[in-house]
């Protein structure tokens, strides 16, 4: 698995950790809201864990040190997209 | 048929002619008691355990593809009941116990060899966690062993006691753990639940349920619909997709774990063994092939097929404690969907929809607990309450904050 990683180029997987699915991972409920307890359990512990397309984060740890949000199908492996994390954090994800 | 000497000789002198196939082919029927999604080693356990504890026989196991087709025949087949938390502990020591008279009970070799489990360790730190362990264990009656270098070198004598990082101290040891044959789980607990009246159908995808006022009252197959009262999920790897039919959202990510075999040798080691200072472990089988694994490739997969970093891990660690695997080539290596659940441990409960129950969560360690998941879950399904061993392993447990971490890893399925 190669990812194209937007600073450094195409590289191993293996320069990259994982963290997980990015929709839940970059919404991190507000702590404030009256049903943050559920809210809170959901983002902390349910996952789609869809088989297909998912998007998800990956550090670039041996390369340029940016979060990235990789689009990956789940049952072939195929990344068809890889951008910064930064933009849609800025565009509303709390990270 | 029964199996013994007598039949063996028998069927010697006819050739091999006579026997029978160990469990019928059936169509599905149009209505169950209780139905099994799920023919792996816990679905089939769990139908076996239905019929022959709780009498319920008008069972049916409904499997997509062949029995032992998902993990219950990739596996690297090391049984244990070493596990230090309460919720665990009690749960992988009876699954020891139905495995010390599996193969009694199931009249199948299941080839269950006790032939004891070593996880070493290589640090002071690493040896107190090891003794903390060993005592939880043995506070539970189950057998543990502190071993020290020299004893640890006297059951492994060719590993890399040298290693100026991660120089060997001891082990702890269990006795009592070993390995069996994992095909032959499967198919003896097919055999068993068979011949009790259970039918085993293969080839039967199950792609929705019926659902009736919040309570199933059957599921949609590619061979049609089959009606029942009450639904069991034991689909490993694939629990979220099926469970996403109904809705249901759970606590797990499914990972891809790789398992490799080498070339067969001459007997060369006669236990099994963990790496206590990388993720490797190792183990002979009979046939003479060394079984190694080590780490989860770490990403959400449902390929059945992992990538070559980890295969270079699993090496890498297995070079580093035993130098001498080098001159050994490995032969094959395959990947299976594990069911990582958010706290590492297995999740045997109600669902939300009444009359559906969920045997998951089983990561990387859920062959082992074949016996006794199912043991537990045919319990849960026959008496609508948890058996005592297994009342732990609640769905509701990560939102009460009572989850049972044995790696203290937290909610990042891929680290445990
Ligand atoms: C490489 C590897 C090494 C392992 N090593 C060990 C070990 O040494 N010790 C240990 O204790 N554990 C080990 N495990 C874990 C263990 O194999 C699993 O936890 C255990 O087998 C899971 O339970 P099962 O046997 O019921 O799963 P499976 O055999 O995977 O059964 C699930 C079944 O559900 C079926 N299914 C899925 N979706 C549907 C559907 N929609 N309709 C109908 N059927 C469906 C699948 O086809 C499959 O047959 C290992 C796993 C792997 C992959
Ligand atoms: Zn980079």
């Amino acid at each position: 698995m190669r990812i194209d990683c937007p600073y450094c180029g195409e590289r191993g997987s293996e320069e990259f950790s994982y963290l997980g699915d990015a929709d839940t991972l970059m919404a991190r409920p507000d702590a404030d809201r009256p049903d943050a307890a559920a809210a809170f359990h959901a983002y902390v512990y349910l996952r789609d864990n869809p088989a297909g397309r998912h998007r998800e984060l990956w550090y670039h740890g041996a390369g340029c040190h940016s979060w990235l949000v990789v689009t990956r199908d789940t049952r072939t492996h195929a990344i068809t997209v890889v951008i910064s994390a930064a933009a849609p954090r800025a565009a509303g994800g709390r990270g | 048929m029964r199996y013994s000497i007598f039949s063996l000789i028998r069927q010697a002198f006819r050739g091999h002619a006579g026997w029978e196939p160990a469990w019928r082919d059936p169509a599905p029927q149009s209505e169950y008691d209780v139905i099994i999604v799920g023919g792996g080693g816990h679905g089939l356990a769990t139908a076996y355990y239905l019929a022959k504890v709780h009498g319920i026989t008008r069972v049916a196991v409904v499997e997509r593809s062949w029995i032992g087709s998902g993990n219950a025949g990739r596996n690297t087949t090391i049984i244990r009941s070493n596990y230090g938390l309460p919720g665990n502990t009690a749960f992988y020591e009876w699954s020891m116990k139905l495995w010390e008279g599996l193969e009694q009970d199931l009249n199948y070799n299941a080839m269950v060899s006790q032939r004891g489990v070593i996880n070493l360790y290589h640090s002071d730190a690493q040896r107190d966690a090891y003794a903390r362990r060993g005592n939880a264990m043995r506070l539970h009656g189950v057998d543990a062993e502190l071993l020290n270098r020299a004893q640890a070198r006297e059951m492994l004598p060719f590993f890399d006691y040298e290693n100026a990082r991660f120089p060997i101290q001891g082990g702890l040891l269990q006795r009592r753990g070993g390995t069996a044959r994992h095909d032959a789980v499967a198919w003896g607990y097919a055999r068993g639940a068979d011949r009790l009246g259970v039918d085993i159908i293969q080839n039967c995808e199950v792609t929705g349920f019926l659902i009736d006022s919040g309570h199933v009252r059957g599921i949609v197959t590619t061979r049609g619909v089959i009606r029942a009262a009450k639904v069991g999920l034991a689909v490993a790897g694939n629990t979220s997709r099926v469970a996403a039919m109904v809705g249901l959202d759970l606590p797990m990510e499914s990972h891809v774990l790789q398992a490799f075999v080498s070339e067969g040798i001459k007997p060369l080691i006669d236990t099994v063994m963990t790496f206590g200072a990388g993720h490797f472990y190792i183990s002979q089988s009979d046939k003479g092939g060394l079984v190694f694994g080590g780490d989860l490739d770490g990403y959400n997969s449902y390929a059945q097929r992992g990538n070559l970093p980890a295969v270079e891990d699993v090496l890498e660690a297995g070079m580093a404690v035993w130098p001498g695997l080098g001159r050994i080539r490995y032969l094959r290596q395959w990947g299976g969907l594990m069911d990582m659940s958010m706290d590492g441990s297995p999740i045997i409960d109600r669902t939300p929809v009444a009359g559906l129950y969920l045997d998951c969560g089983w990561c990387y360690g859920g062959f082992k607990a074949t016996p006794a998941s199912g043991w537990c879950f045919a319990h849960l399904i026959a008496r609508d309450e948890s058996h005592p061993v297994a009342a732990a392993y609640r769905l509701d447990r990560f939102a009460t904050g009572h989850l049972i971490d044995e790696k203290g890893q937290g909610a990042q399925p891929n680290l445990h």
